[in-house]
């Protein structure tokens, strides 16, 4: 390398830095415009956070194809030291790395040569799979076909260096791929003409280098500066709660404009590499609907480069953070043009989680949806028209159908049921919820569960017509203003009467009365029915009958359950108590369930015939050929039973709630038992 | 233009009972909601201002919790609110609070002339439609009512053109300004109140106009302007219903169907079918 080309590199290299440094300084000018939000405790936790699902991929090997990108991304660790050597041999041609000792020095030249040939592989399945596979979730976008041919081309000049090395005896190093590639390739070329050849490789190297230094953070990516940061800044948790909101005089509420976000969320924009899990998970979009989750994300980042540069152009260059509330934004937040966001697509969130379940980096997109629903629904009055009666309703009646609150009780008064009090120590709250109170076919649904319950001599009371809603529809609808005064008086009824346990046979109140309410200061325990059956089984209050043998059950996993809560095996044990054997298991289940499409509101929203999610879930059942399918939630039972209605299902298939199931089960064991004993009696009278 | 909405509190009807005993309305733990049909009146005025510009004034007869009616007509976009309230006001029927609201909405109209009067068709306790016409025939404004649509509004020729839903058909009539218009139930659907209209609303305070300051002739309000006496409240008794059961022929003749037919012409509910 002659002193000239080691002054033209430096300049090359300074130059690319400053783009590079410059750019990097802008994307953290454009994250601190958003709104201030801590992140920064349990911070050994937020490392392994980061170690785990940032370097080790735990999310992305959980699918297939995310062992691809798991190569890739080891192949690009091994070869940035090599790359450091590289960057620093250009200035100084004597530099080495060697000075680490020499086996750990010969071992990371040997994995360098390994790993890029393994990287060059990786490529050219990544590229096969845009061109061939084309998964319907992944656009094959120019950006990366760019990044992947560079990659590929970085990693045949990597091997174009090593093989026209002059003298690679005098390393020492143990390079097998390269080795089999001089063999291959330039064996009895003159060193002259190796020299030239092994300049040029360089050089190809240098530039191919420095260009993919400046394209990540101008290309999605980015994600390879952000996601790891996106990793340790993630919410520890699932989002089962929005954040409470506080409401006074001249507030703004929800999220109208892309600066209204929280830092974080801005991160989270800029961390999306466009791999369309999301997308491929979100039943919304699946069955048809505006919605997809990453061009949602897409938009934000889109939204956010467009306006966050106006902002900072239009302000000092070393000014960082909050921008002044007055500034015009060039692109509006929600709208048809590009970088906004559709607001037909806002309303076709049934905040189902799938989407924050699969990111691997852990974006959150639905609480982001939640937070415009906010801003529509409170300041700018404009959602679909059907929910004013439904807010309406609520707010003066306490429940969805406007019925009046007096009639609360009525499903209960023949069964004989007590009022909780105080004074009676009933040791669990029967909250029946809007469905249970009112809904004819979750009427069933509660009294099967009183059955159980009176079987199993539970103490307990329920609230008759002085229950009221939860109130979960009004937040996922972004009524939180009406929300929070439902919650306000219902956490002051439950403190009230000194409310300990509560029992609830609706994954969405569970959710509410469990979650949401923390923050109003609840502190009572709350109980899904199947986590309260499944402690009756366990501790044989409740006995094992095997009465369902013969049919067989395939269950559904409610999303606010099974997502929100990881109630995952409560369920499947109770079904397998009393049955024998665990239910069948559709595709999607578990934490990976896919939505019956009445969350976040969306029971209560006219659904476009054409796009029906429950029609999507019922078939997926369907698979699966049960003669029962057993859920534990009111919606799910109801979509599903609409589901076989839209599809013509001729066959004899129940949809069933878990507590039915039993009740079902103890009916049958009492006839058995029945025939049994007149059986017996025959005997003993025929002789 | 300036537009007034009379509106009132009530009792949500459909969750108060009738005390078997007593016979008289039960209204312990019964929420107090605004009129239901005076919502849309609400909401037509606010259109009126929507398009014209101008002013909306609501004004409320009742107790002092009654200004809650008056700061949801304010949340949804009403300008201001008066709330009409003092001891000598109760007790008053259709006669005697037309009287206040009419005097009150010529106290308003001495700073600020009217140029209509938007009330709902009627209350859901009362259930007379008369306030509004008594309204009207005081002030000598016209008066049109059971009005579903606005059809046209002429400013500069203080004209209005509106249909009324009668019976059986529409009514389209055309009279001058001021006038005063009864909303029907279904005209329009409310707006539904944004929050900070609602926070800006709950946190005015509404002026209250009492006997003091309306200097109304005791004799002409309150119970003692009232000729109407409530002798006795009763709910109709509900007669059994008759199950008629039975399966078509196969010739076009089902014992059930004619059965049913029957009663309804008896009952005079449906013409004789004899002679279709």
């Amino acid at each position: 390398m002659k002193p000239v080309e080691s002054l033209i590199f430096a300049i090359i290299f300074l130059v690319a830095m400053v783009v590079f440094i410059r750019r990097i300084y802008t994307l953290i000018n454009l994250i601190s415009l958003g709104n201030w939000e801590y992140r920064f405790d349990r911070l050994w936790e937020r490392f392994k956070n980061m170690v785990f699902y940032g370097f080790l991929q735990k999310k992305v090997l959980k699918k297939t194809f995310g062992f691809n990108h798991f190569m890739l991304f080891w192949g690009f660790m091994v070869l940035l030291p090599i790359n450091l050597e590289f960057v620093l041999s250009g200035f100084f041609p004597k530099f080495s790395l060697s000075f680490i000792g020499e086996f750990p020095y010969k071992l990371l030249n040997m994995l360098a040569d390994i790993m890029s040939a393994v990287v060059m592989i990786a490529v050219i399945f990544a590229v096969l799979r845009r061109v061939v596979i084309k998964p319907s979730y992944l656009e094959s976008t120019k950006e990366a076909y760019i990044i992947l041919s560079t990659v590929g081309f970085l990693m045949a000049a990597y091997f174009g260096m090593n093989i026209t090395a002059i003298d690679p005896k005098e390393k020492d190093l143990i390079l097998p791929v390269s080795e089999f590639l001089r063999t291959m390739i330039i064996s009895g070329m003159k060193d002259s003409e190796l020299y030239i050849l092994n300049r040029i490789f360089w050089w190809v190297h240098a530039s191919l280098f420095l260009f993919f230094l400046i394209f990540i953070p101008y290309s999605k990516h980015l994600h390879i500066i952000t996601s790891l940061p996106n990793c340790f800044f993630r919410n520890f948790s699932f989002p089962t709660s929005p954040s409470k909101m506080q409401f006074s005089k001249n507030m703004s509420f929800g999220i109208s404009k892309i600066t209204d976000f929280s830092w974080k969320d801005l991160l989270d924009a800029l961390s999306c590499t466009e791999c369309g899990r999301c997308k491929a998970s979100c039943p919304a979009n699946i069955s048809g609907k505006t919605l997809n989750p990453k061009e949602f994300i897409h938009t934000l980042k889109k939204n956010l480069m467009e306006n966050g540069l106006y902002i900072i152009s239009n302000r000092p260059f070393d000014t960082i953070g909050k921008p002044m509330p007055v500034l015009n934004y060039p692109v509006p937040l929600i709208g048809n043009g590009e970088g906004s966001i559709n607001e037909e697509s806002i309303w076709d969130c049934t905040t189902c989680g799938a989407c924050v379940e699969v990111c691997p980096v852990f974006i959150e997109h639905f609480p982001k949806i939640l937070n415009i629903r906010r801003n529509l629904v409170m300041e700018e009055v404009r959602f679909p028209e059907e929910l004013i009666t439904f807010f309406e309703n609520i707010e003066a009646r306490s429940n969805p159908w406007g019925i009046a609150p007096s009639e609360r009780g009525k499903w209960a008064q023949h069964l004989d049921i007590p009022i909780f009090s105080k004074n009676e120590n009933h040791e669990y709250l029967l909250y029946v919820g809007c469905m249970g109170s009112f809904d004819a076919r979750t009427k069933k649904i509660i009294n099967s569960l009183v059955t159980v319950l009176n079987t199993a001599s539970v103490s307990y009371g329920i609230l008759g017509s002085d229950e009221m809603c939860c109130g979960d529809a009004l937040r996922r609808l972004g009524n939180e203003y009406v929300f929070d005064s439902i919650a306000i008086k219902n956490v002051n009824l439950f403190k009230k009467l000194n409310v300990k346990n509560v029992i609830t046979i609706c994954p969405h109140c569970y959710n509410t009365l469990k979650n949401d309410y923390r923050a109003y200061g609840a502190e009572f325990n709350v109980f899904h029915h199947t986590e309260l059956l499944n402690m009756l089984y366990k501790n044989q209050v409740l006995k094992r009958d095997f009465a369902f043998g013969e049919k067989s059950i395939v269950y559904h996993d409610s999303c606010y359950l099974a997502r929100y809560n990881s109630i995952i095996e409560e369920p499947r044990y109770v079904l397998k108590s009393f049955t024998g054997k665990l239910p069948l298991e559709m595709g999607n289940s578990k934490k990976d369930t896919f939505c019956c499409g009445a969350g976040g509101g969306r029971m209560w929203l006219e659904d476009d015939a054409a796009t029906r999610i429950n029609r999507e879930r019922t078939k997926e059942a369907l698979l699966k050929k049960p003669n029962i399918i057993a859920t534990s939630c009111p919606y799910c039972v109801t979509m599903f039973e609409d589901g076989l209605k839209e599809l013509n299902v001729n066959e004899n298939i129940q949809v069933l709630d878990i507590c039915e199931l039993i009740v079902e089960g103890l009916k049958i064991v009492k006839d058995t038992e029945k025939e049994k004993i007149i059986e017996e009696k025959r005997r003993v009278a025929n002789g | 233009m300036h537009v007034i909405v009379c509106v009132k509190m009530v009792p949500d009807t459909t969750q108060v009972k009738i005390d078997p005993v007593t016979n008289t309305l039960v209204r312990e733990g019964v929420p107090f909601i605004m009129n239901p049909f005076d919502a849309p009146a609400v909401e037509e005025a606010l259109r009126i201002k929507d398009i014209y510009g101008g002013k909306v004034t609501v004004l409320s007869m009742g107790p002092p919790m009654a200004d809650a009616v008056i700061r949801k007509a304010i949340a949804m976009g009403a300008d201001d609110g008066i709330l009409l309230s003092d001891r000598v006001f109760g007790g008053a029927d259709t006669l005697a609070t037309s009287n206040v609201l009419a005097n009150a909405i010529l106290e308003i109209s001495k700073k600020e002339p009217v140029d209509i009067i938007i009330c709902g068709k009627q209350t859901i306790d009362g259930d007379t439609a008369q306030v509004g016409p008594g309204i009207a025939t005081r002030l000598g404004f016209n008066q049109a009512t059971l009005v579903d649509k606005i059809v046209s509004l002429d400013l500069t020729k203080k004209r209005i053109v509106v249909r009324r839903k009668l019976e059986d058909w529409f009514e389209i009539i055309e009279t001058s300004l001021p006038s005063l218009l009864t909303i029907e139930k279904d005209a329009n659907r409310p707006r539904y109140p944004s929050v900070p209209r609602r926070i800006y609303a709950e946190g005015l305070s509404i002026p209250i106009w009492n006997n003091y300051f309306l200097k109304l002739d005791p004799n002409t309000i309150g119970l003692t302007g009232s000729p109407t006496t409530v002798k006795r409240i009763f709910a109709p008794e509900k007669q059994k219903g008759e199950i008629f059961e039975g399966n078509g022929d196969g010739n076009g003749t089902c014992f059930a169907v004619e059965m049913i037919l029957k009663n309804l012409e008896n009952w005079k509910i449906i013409r004789s079918t004899q002679n279709v």
